[in-house]
């Protein structure tokens, strides 16, 4: 029972790093119509920085502030570079210009630093303590706590300031926002902004748990992806309970279920994606879809 | 001359190129050029999918594994003659295709991609799995096809010009579906699924084989792989080899036939060369150029070509045509843009 409570717990915490990432996604695909397949290579390139800042000598907490903030200045900086020109245009454009970064970034990684893996300390250590008898580490509880100010952080922005509503005014309607003055362009770029960091905040959680190399967010986008399939692609909250869903269960069938083990978890996710589009294609959380000839 | 007569010349000098190559190159550099066309095969299969249907797979490489592997195993286990394989090889990528195109198709541009980039992924951890069957990350070695005596020729060139028959075949094949009222059809759904569907065509119907299909080519090229290499291992398909197919029907150009030969050699010499200068810069190569082709040649090397003909061609080209055009996929020209 001890055993089966630490694999929910460990699976809620890995749960709430692909959610983080999941409502990265969101965040683009809500303003921009993109799912951006970028978005875990991104963040996999500011936890390489945010290792390069530690290794040469910054506090680890500073290190990654830094990291945030510069995620999300480059964040920004691709929106306005590269992915404003095609916005609008086909989901083939695009899934073609997010895969060439996604290629890009990973290769350029490699030049950088390299193809060997390192390990990345953890923002809060590696004690544990012990409730109700159960055996937990800080660390687990403190990537739960992290997402949930994050998620909290997020729907004040977006529900209780300005610029949050600017910022779903112009993802909902750019023409019609753009009439009443909201900068439309200026808010995308914001939304990049935005995810970038919250990129480089699921990287610099999920480092620590395995090592740190070019290939560190391939599993965890692809996780992601399918706890942002999970909750509808247009749900923060929906991200998140994905995220958890897919946690969970990946870690119950890599635990319990022999056949599927450590290599071949990755089947959870996407067996995950398949019913949930078969059966709800929009997700649990999201809003249908809907066709206007 | 007019640009029809240009682009049947085009075609026809290429036709003789590949032709003259094993008469031209060492034994080495002739190996090199059938993996080529078995790659061109994979490619024009992806494009048939991409291209001309509009749906997004990421992980065609998986199909073409699923043909490597099939051959490999009715060669070197099964005992069968190498000829026979290819088809049979075809025919379970096909089916495998068809099995996860049923659902998979009812996930329309995005998830579609999402889902067959899992597969693409999870694929040579399957391999592995079963490696009783499979050797696992030892991988298979596969007696090659060796010239018949009674022809004057070496085993490369032999390899080479069978490679290229049956590439021929299936180029043929695809690029007259194309030009007829399937592929007419199967663009359509491209160019607008609700008026597709009000025309009578059936979506899920058309979709689901045109997935089918262009698995089945993939897995005809994975044979054909097999017997250019004479080895097997699940460490060549990984993700990189579905997005070097897709990096190469971006280069070759969406939605054209002869694109595929194009890509196919962007994708097997590229890296070869990138590689001696950097292990890193294959990948910035295929990022770059997938960006790069978006942004300056969104219909790719036969677009370019094209473009030149009409030039030569003294025929100004349509004010619609020669501005760059907001989506990838060359539509609405009247033209059956099978015709590359």
């Amino acid at each position: 029972m001890e055993r089966f409570i630490q694999v929910i717990v460990d699976g809620v915490a890995t749960g709430s790093i692909y959610a983080a990432l999941a409502i990265a996604l969101v965040l683009i695909f809500r303003s921009t119509g993109i799912v951006n397949f970028a978005q875990g290579e991104m963040a996999m390139f500011s936890t390489f920085i945010a290792w390069g800042l530690y290794a040469g000598g910054v506090p680890l907490g500073l290190a990654i502030l830094t990291t945030l903030v510069l995620s999300f200045i480059a964040g920004m900086v691709i929106e306005r570079g590269l992915i404003r020109h095609f916005e609008g245009g086909e989901t083939l454009t695009l899934v073609i210009v997010t895969l060439g970064l996604f290629i890009l970034l990973n290769s350029l990684a490699g030049w950088i630093w390299g193809f060997g893996n390192r390990s990345f300390p953890s923002l809060f250590g590696d004690s544990t303590f012990t409730l109700g008898g159960v055996r937990l580490t800080v660390e687990s509880v403190g990537i739960v706590a992290v997402l949930l100010g994050v998620v909290g952080v997020l729907f004040l922005l977006f529900q209780r300031t300005k610029i949050g509503l600017a910022m779903r005014a112009a993802a909902l309607n750019p023409e019609s926002s753009g009439l009443v003055g909201v900068r439309v362009g200026r808010m995308l770029m914001l939304g990049w902004g935005l995810a970038a960091a919250l990129g480089a905040l699921a990287g610099v959680l999920v480092a620590p748990r395995l090592f740190l190399d070019v290939n560190l967010m391939g599993s965890v986008l692809i996780y992601a992806f399918a706890a942002a399939a999970l909750g509808g692609f247009d749900s923060a909250i929906g991200a998140v309970v994905g995220g958890w869903v897919i946690g969970i269960s990946e870690n119950l069938a890599g635990t319990y279920v022999d056949f599927i083990g450590a290599d071949l978890k990755i089947l959870v996710p996407l067996a995950i994606i398949f019913v949930v589009l078969l059966v709800r294609p929009s997700g649990l959380f999201g809003t249908r879809e809907v066709a206007r000839v | 001359m007019s640009e029809r007569t240009l682009r049947v010349v085009g075609v026809w000098a290429l036709v003789v190129l590949a032709l003259l190559v094993p008469f031209l190159f060492g034994p080495y550099r002739v190996g090199e050029f059938t993996l080529v066309l078995a790659y061109a095969v994979a490619v024009l299969g992806l494009n048939l999918l991409v291209g001309y249907n509009g749906q997004i797979s990421l992980g065609h490489g998986a199909f073409f594994a699923l043909g490597a592997y099939t051959a490999a195993l009715l060669i070197e286990k099964g005992g069968l003659p190498y000829l026979l394989t290819l088809p049979i090889a075809g025919v379970v990528a096909f089916a495998a295709g068809f099995l996860f195109g049923v659902p998979a198709l009812r996930l329309r541009g995005l998830y579609l991609a999402l889902v067959t980039l899992g597969l693409a992924i999870a694929f040579p951890q399957l391999i592995k799995r079963f490696d009783g069957l499979t050797e696992g990350t030892q991988g298979l070695t596969v007696e090659q096809p060796t010239a018949p005596s009674w022809l004057p020729l070496a085993d490369d060139q032999f390899l080479y010009l069978l490679t290229l028959l049956i590439a021929a075949i299936m180029f043929v094949a695809a690029w007259s579906l194309m030009r007829s009222q399937v592929g007419r059809a199967v663009q359509a759904v491209r160019d607008g699924e609700i008026p597709a569907s009000t025309l009578g065509i059936d979506l899920a119907r058309t979709k689901t084989r045109v997935f089918a299909l262009s698995a089945g080519y993939a897995g005809v090229a994975g044979a054909l792989y097999v017997l250019a290499i004479g080895f097997v291992a699940p460490e060549a398909f990984t993700v990189t080899v579905s997005l070097a197919f897709l990096a190469a029907i971006v280069v070759g150009g969406l939605a054209t036939i002869v694109g595929a030969v194009f890509g196919a050699l962007f994708i097997e010499f590229v890296p070869d060369y990138a590689s001696d200068v950097n292990d890193a810069l294959t990948g910035v190569v295929y990022g770059g150029v997938l960006i790069l082709f978006m942004y300056l040649l969104p219909d790719g090397a036969v677009g370019l070509l094209r473009r030149i003909g009409r030039l030569v061609a003294r025929r100004p080209a349509a004010p619609a045509e020669a501005g760059r055009r907001p989506a990838v996929a060359p539509r609405g020209r009247g033209l059956p843009a099978g015709k590359a």
